[in-house]
């Protein structure tokens, strides 16, 4: 790929020291709401990188355009248009997908990650650069939101995918299934243990 | 052009508005048949789940078609009455009282099938449920759900939680009790209960009271069947 040193930057920036979840703190609602299994975070992670990253050559293609007045609403419609659009093809041509997104394609319009990438970026930057931040943070979320869904399915219900991954033998010596795991309060947690070894790991990126 | 005059901002505004109303009217309207057969077809897979058998979606109508002989609607009394079982509304039907009913044969055996309609936590609960000739033993069932929480509510789809209710009774010496849902370990006296899901205490409630009321509008019909 012969992307400049600004464009990799752009797109790879928010996989770890510039994370919307982690570091920008967007998108925390829907990263406790969805990540209960492996299966709808990863859904929802690829619905929103589709999402920001169309929307985010919307806004840029109108951004000179757009009356500065009513910013936040232009964002707001075109967003909703997307999402509104995006499940209505899923509906036709994939349903068993629409199904399990019901859920969070409401999700995904109030989802901050999307106005806030659409407001800091997108207003201030060409279509092909916002294409790429609007992958990258959505890839960023993504990430987190696999992480946190991975660890809450494996401690809560013992399963990934939906597949049982902790042997019969470890239930017959007595460990249990965390249920406390499934509850939103973890997600929080993990969120934070999350973002502690990541500073940890980053020096630069603590505050004192 | 000046961006900020208030002209530019009401036209740009009501261009804006117009432009995303067509095309979200374009796309409704061109992919309307897809979307009404893949629905047709998720509520055939429905119901033949509540029969216990599985099919993809692209062979949903040629099984439905072999194993449902008929359906129709009753009436509170269990009387037949006109309309189309299949294409009803099972939750705008119940409230003008009206019950659709399939009926399967399986095995050379007739199976009834009931829908059912309630609330769960977050928005509507439905499903179906099966009994055997005798009106009273249940065959089997299914729930489907608009939007429980995954990892909890939501677990009610899968057959770990709706394979539980085939064998138990919804009549007790003669008298409608409905199946319970309770608190695993819990138990209910004086009627057949199943264990709920843990940590989706409300959405089980939910399934609770919805067999219970559902299932009372098809009491008089499943008596006159039985006798």
């Amino acid at each position: 790929m012969g992307l400049s040193n600004k464009s990799k930057e752009i797109l790879t920036g928010p996989f770890s020291k510039n994370n919307p979840v982690i570091i920008q703190m967007l998108g925390i609602c829907s990263a406790l709401a969805v990540t209960s299994k492996l299966e709808p975070s990863i859904v929802m992670g690829i619905s929103v990188t589709v999402v920001v990253a169309f929307a985010n050559v919307i806004i840029s293609l109108l951004r000179n355009t757009i009356p500065n007045r009513i910013r936040i609403i232009v964002q707001l419609v075109v967003a909703a248009a997307l999402v509104t659009i995006v499940s209505e093809v899923l509906k036709a041509f994939a349903f068993d997908v629409n199904k399990q997104l019901s859920v969070f394609v409401g999700l995904i319009v109030t989802n901050c990650i999307l106005m806030g990438r659409l407001e800091a970026f997108a207003l201030g930057n060409g279509p092909w650069e916002s294409f790429l931040d609007g992958l990258g943070n959505g890839l960023g979320y993504g990430l987190i939101l696999v992480v946190i869904g991975f660890f809450r399915e494996l401690f809560g219900s013992g399963t990934l995918l939906g597949y049982p991954v902790i042997p019969e033998v470890f239930y017959q010596w007595g460990y249990v299934n965390n249920g406390l795991m499934i509850l939103p309060p973890m997600a929080l947690i993990v969120v934070a243990v999350i973002i502690w070894v990541h500073r940890s790991r980053n020096k630069d990126l603590q505050e004192n | 052009m000046n961006r900020d005059s208030n002209t530019y901002t009401i036209v740009y505004a009501s261009v804006m508005v117009v432009l995303v109303a067509v095309v979200l009217a374009f796309t409704s309207q061109s992919l309307r048949s897809f979307q009404k057969e893949n629905e047709e077809n998720d509520k055939r897979q429905q119901i033949l789940r509540s029969i216990n058998v599985q099919v993809q979606a692209n062979e949903a109508k040629a099984k439905y078609n072999e194993l449902i002989e008929k359906s129709f609607l009753v009436n509170e009394q269990g009387e037949p009455i006109e309309g189309d079982a299949f294409a009803a509304d099972v939750a705008k039907a119940f409230g003008q009282q009206m019950y659709p009913v399939f009926i399967a044969r399986i095995d050379g055996q007739t199976k009834y099938i009931m829908a059912l309609s309630g609330a769960g936590l977050w928005g509507p609960l439905w499903g179906y449920i099966s009994v055997n000739d005798d009106c009273n033993t249940i065959y089997g069932a299914d729930f489907s759900h608009a939007g429980e929480t995954p990892g909890l509510g939501a677990e009610i789809v899968f057959p770990s939680f709706s394979r539980q209710f085939a064998g138990k009774h919804i009549f007790v010496q003669g008298e409608y009790k409905s199946v319970a849902i309770v608190k695993p370990g819990k138990s209910a006296t004086g009627q057949d209960y199943v264990d709920g899901i843990s940590g989706g205490t409300i959405t089980s409630q939910g399934v609770n009271k919805m067999i219970f009321d559902s299932l009372q509008g098809y009491v008089r019909f499943l008596t006159s069947q039985n006798q």
